[in-house]
């Protein structure tokens, strides 16, 4: 298994962890007031999850997994796989930190986070399609 | 891999692309105080990353994985696999397209998905069994 994989399934597996925390947190907003930047963590709780966990894993077992692009870069381009890899997890903490944080305290510190977010998630989505397109393919 | 895994791995990928795109309009559209237009295109974005990516990346990896039985050309129920793919995309578009406000267009969406469903079925169902092999 590549290097690569290994981080990418041991930090969803990571997110899983930390996503159903947060659900178990959220659930229990009826017995315990919660503060509102965790009662409005809901849509972030679904990326940890969808993002986080099931999109990172899937990445990681693709880049594993599927047929070698070439006998020289079986995976592709090394600095591309870690640059997504950075891009998803950087854009998903940013995330993290700056949907709460905006809808409590709408600001630009908060809000610049979304927009990094919003733009290294999108990066890491399109550097996995560039990196894994030439692999689709017969043997 | 066969042509059709490759063919709906692809569009997978595309979709991925697709829906990750919306989403991080939307996500910036909130960092700058402009997501109340954008948020009627959560569905959508559902809709391209959940089916258009997950569940179809799932279906073309099933299609390649799955023991073809010693079957030589193309695996058993190939001629579904292909409905299943023509059918789960155009089913994704009628939802996607029924989504800027027309119902029905998107029960069309729908139904041509549990086509989709169905045609899927029928090619992996006699792929699923015991290989003789394994102890489990």
């Amino acid at each position: 298994m590549p290097v690569l994989t290994r981080w990418y399934v041991k930090t969803a597996m990571l997110y899983l962890v930390i996503a159903l925390l947060l659900g178990a947190v959220l659930a229990g907003n009826g017995l315990v007031p919660l503060p509102a930047f965790l009662l409005l963590a809901g849509p972030t709780q679904i990326h940890l999850f969808v993002v986080g966990w099931l999109t990172q894993l899937i990445f990681g077992i693709a880049y594993w997994m599927f047929p070698k692009a070439t006998a020289e870069q079986p995976r592709g381009p090394d600095a591309l796989a870690v640059l997504t890899y950075v891009c998803l997890n950087l854009g998903l903490l940013a995330r993290v930190i700056g949907e709460p944080w905006q809808a409590v305290a709408p600001g630009v510190v908060a809000g610049g986070l979304l927009v990094a977010s919003g733009v290294l998630q999108w990066l890491g989505g399109v550097g996995f399609a560039a990196l894994t397109w030439p692999r689709v393919r017969g043997r | 891999m066969p042509r059709v895994s490759i063919w709906m791995i692809r569009s997978a990928l595309v979709a991925l692309v697709l829906g990750f795109s919306i989403g991080a309009i939307m996500l910036i559209g909130k960092g700058i105080g402009a997501f109340g237009g954008l948020s009627a295109a959560i569905p959508v974005h559902v809709e391209l990353v959940v089916l258009g990516w997950m569940v179809q990346l799932a279906m073309g990896a099933a299609l390649w994985i799955l023991p073809r039985f010693g079957a030589r050309g193309p695996a058993r129920g190939a001629a579904w696999s292909w409905v299943a793919w023509a059918l789960w995309n155009s089913g994704i578009v009628f939802v996607v397209g029924g989504a800027a406000g027309a119902p029905v267009v998107q029960l069309i969406g729908r139904l041509i998905e549990l086509g989709a469903a169905i045609a899927f079925g029928a090619a992996v169902w006699s792929r699923v069994r015991a290989s003789g092999i394994s102890a489990m």
